[in-house]
């Protein structure tokens, strides 16, 4: 038998074949857009990862999980704070989940590493979660990495200056977790702290130190006229736990991390000492800004039954922010992710959107947010210590004002580079 | 000078809080030659199952809330682990890398279904107000009572311990057990038995740890692995079974945490694993093992 190949069925085959080719895109804009969700569900910052992946979803039910006329489809994957877990987990949401965008990580350190891959993958996007070490937008910054939330060393914008000039303090000792987003909060406080003349000494303590006695022992002999706790999560807890056991009544100023529901809403002694201390940073519990309070009602009206906090956490702010920004750009490009994700990337760059908190942020051109900055202090309202913002301060960029080359020239956060520099 | 006195003391007392882990830990070793890896998640469970007792009772203000709590979180840590061995362990004697991922996939599970059913929020035991305030150490000034109190706990447990296996007729049991288990079960001695009551103490003694670990640090996620590492490097640095190794080891590593702490914070850990490696060079059967 002969296969005859007439010119009708040429014809239908290549017709046929056009369609199918035709159809492709309209199917692909039809598929979901996979975005991966990376997080700390263990580890010390579990809570606030738990935290963060509950406002994620909120404000994704929020909008039905559609967006741009595609469905969102949102994957969870979970770190524990270290790095090279962060990059392990962000490695198989690209390779075996296919996830088209990552929303996260949530630790200062998880952050530099997933900048670090992201220059290695084409057509896919990472915007951060909630970490917050300076560098990972500032030094060597990589065209698929975006973050919409603030950094550490932003998040101290004013504090220095305040507890120096307000508080007439002129030392103090500096307890902070050893490892990048301390290192960028300390820089940001001692910027303006030592800059006024003030004088430092740091104490360094590994991210997972849940004994801090001997610290504490020697924090309380110095004659340090206030302690700055630049912790988190539950080292955090057990430093003021200790710090009130141990009898320590210096004043308390906190890293953005610190004064956060998190830690107020756990239960213990720590609470005592923490009512008055003050702290810098994206959010507080309450901000006297329809937007905030719009989106804490929200908060509490989804969560209050599901185990939420009072009001969303600083992770969950954060998220929610970077979220915001992924959303904006989807509406943009009309869930466009095609030519890997050029145009997607573009309506990032040039994103202007508000926070949860009514602070309005825009990328620069390393693609890290200049946004709005609050001074706050922890006040027992009610029954419960709260964090209430007493100053704002606007369209803080990364290097707090200094011009660029100068402040890349005081060289990268460390422990040995904590800040304390001539800027003028 | 009183700075140093300072750490030397919340080296002890830490060291209290290791030994009080480590000797269950090396207990069960020294008879079952079970590397134990789910001994961290039952320092947590027992916290976690402590802690649901003592909330309630703490919030309606009775006296006794810590006390329930502990002697909850023991009770409850004993019988699952003598559930473990009669369930799990018992019918793998003698097969120790299967025994030890056994336990390393048990404590994956207890962790998971402690985080899903208790979330990721710290928690914290507050002692009663006997022993919670501070008191007037000399060369030190006020110090936490309730870490003076761990150190008078981790005395009991070692003497008791030793008590038991020096004094008692299980203790000779589980001392020829741990010289010839075939011989002890030929003189008709109920082997497996005596290993569920090795492992129920063992791991009541975890429990222990648990309740009293997390009155002095929060309890959260995370510490079922590092309390199994703190155990581990103790009784490694110790030698295996031998209570007055898991002691000094104790000692040994939270002295050098706590030192380390006040004069190279950032490499405080690595000195643990100093003393551990050249123990381990030195002599590998551990300072008081038996070769």
């Amino acid at each position: 038998m002969t296969i005859r190949i007439t010119r009708r069925a040429t014809l239908l085959g290549g017709a046929g074949l056009a369609a199918g080719a035709l159809a492709a895109p309209a199917v692909a804009q039809n598929t979901p857009i996979r975005l991966g969700g990376l997080t700390t569900l263990e580890g010390p910052f579990a809570t606030g990862g738990q935290d963060a992946y509950r406002c994620v979803q909120m404000e994704l039910e929020r909008i039905n999980h559609t967006v741009g006329g595609r469905r969102i489809e949102f994957i969870r994957e979970s770190s524990n704070a270290q790095a090279d877990v962060a990059l392990a987990r962000a490695r198989k949401l690209v390779e075996q989940d296919n996830v088209d965008i990552i929303l996260g990580p949530l630790s200062g350190a998880e952050g530099i590493a997933l900048r670090d891959y992201s220059r290695t993958l084409t057509g896919k996007t990472i915007v951060n979660g909630s970490s917050g070490a300076s560098d990972t937008t500032l030094r060597n910054p990589s065209p698929n990495f975006f973050r919409f939330s603030t950094d550490g060393t932003q998040w101290m914008a004013g504090l220095g200056k305040h507890v120096y000039q307000t508080m007439g303090i002129r030392e103090v000792a500096v307890t902070a977790g050893d490892y990048a987003f301390p290192y960028a909060q300390v820089f940001g406080f001692n910027l303006e702290f030592c800059r006024l003349g003030g004088k430092v000494t740091h104490y360094w303590a590994p991210l997972g130190t849940t004994d801090f006695t001997s610290q504490i022992a020697q924090i309380n002999r110095s004659n340090a006229g206030a302690v700055v706790v630049v912790h988190g999560g539950t080292d955090g807890l057990a430093f003021m736990t200790q710090y009130a056991q141990a009898g320590g009544n210096k004043p308390l100023v906190g890293g953005s991390i610190m004064a956060d529901q998190t830690m107020l809403s756990a239960r213990g002694p720590h609470r005592r000492v923490m009512v008055g201390m003050i702290s810098g940073g994206p959010i507080a519990d309450v901000i006297d800004d329809p937007t905030w309070n719009d989106f804490v009602a929200r908060y509490r009206r989804r969560w209050a039954n599901e185990g939420g906090f009072a009001s969303p956490s600083i992770h969950a702010v954060n998220y929610s922010t970077n979220l915001y920004g992924i959303l904006h750009a989807l509406k943009e490009v009309n869930g466009d992710l095609s030519d890997n994700q050029a145009a997607f990337q573009r309506a990032l760059a040039a994103a202007e959107i508000t926070a949860p908190t009514g602070a309005s942020v825009k990328l620069d051109h390393n693609r890290q947010a200049i946004s709005d900055i609050f001074l706050n202090k922890i006040e027992e309202r009610g029954n419960a210590a709260q964090v209430v913002a007493f100053d704002r301060a606007r369209g803080i960029n990364q290097t707090l004002g200094i011009p660029e080359a100068r402040f890349l020239s005081l060289g990268s956060p460390s422990r040995d580079n904590p800040g304390c520099v001539a800027t003028s | 000078m009183d700075l140093a006195a300072t750490i030397v003391l919340n080296g002890l007392t830490l060291a209290a809080l290791y030994f009080i882990v480590a000797s269950g830990f090396s207990l069960i070793f020294g008879l079952m030659r079970v590397v134990n890896m789910a001994h961290g998640a039952m320092y947590l469970l027992a916290g976690y199952v402590g802690y649901s007792v003592f909330e309630p009772l703490y919030d309606s203000d009775v006296w006794y809330a810590w006390y329930a709590g502990l002697a909850a979180g023991v009770a409850f840590a004993a019988v699952f682990g003598a559930a473990v061995q009669l369930a799990l362990l018992g019918w793998m004697q003698g097969q120790e890398l299967r025994q030890a991922l056994v336990t390393i996939g048990l404590s994956i599970i207890v962790a998971d279904q402690l985080l899903a059913s208790y979330g990721g929020t710290p928690r914290q035991f507050f002692a009663p107000d006997a022993i919670f305030g501070s008191t007037q150490v000399p060369w030190v000034g006020g110090y936490p009572t309730f870490r003076l109190v761990q150190i008078g706990i981790a005395l009991a447990v070692g003497v008791g311990l030793w008590l038991l296996l020096n004094r008692t007729k299980l203790g000779m049991m589980i001392r020829a057990g741990v010289d010839d288990r075939q011989m002890l079960g030929a003189c008709g001695v109920n082997v497996p038995l005596v290993g569920v009551a090795v492992f129920a103490l063992g791991a009541a003694l975890a429990g222990l740890g648990g309740i009293i670990g997390a009155t002095a640090q929060p309890l959260a996620m995370g510490a079922d692995g590092r309390f199994l590492l703190i155990s581990l490097v103790v009784v490694i640095v110790g030698g295996m079974g031998s209570i007055i190794g898991t002691a000094l080891g104790a000692v040994l590593i939270g002295l050098a945490e706590q030192i380390g702490q006040a004069m190279f914070p950032t490499y405080s850990v690595i000195l643990t694993f100093v003393i551990m490696v050249a123990v381990l060079a030195l002599r590998p059967q551990g300072i008081l093992g038996r070769a």
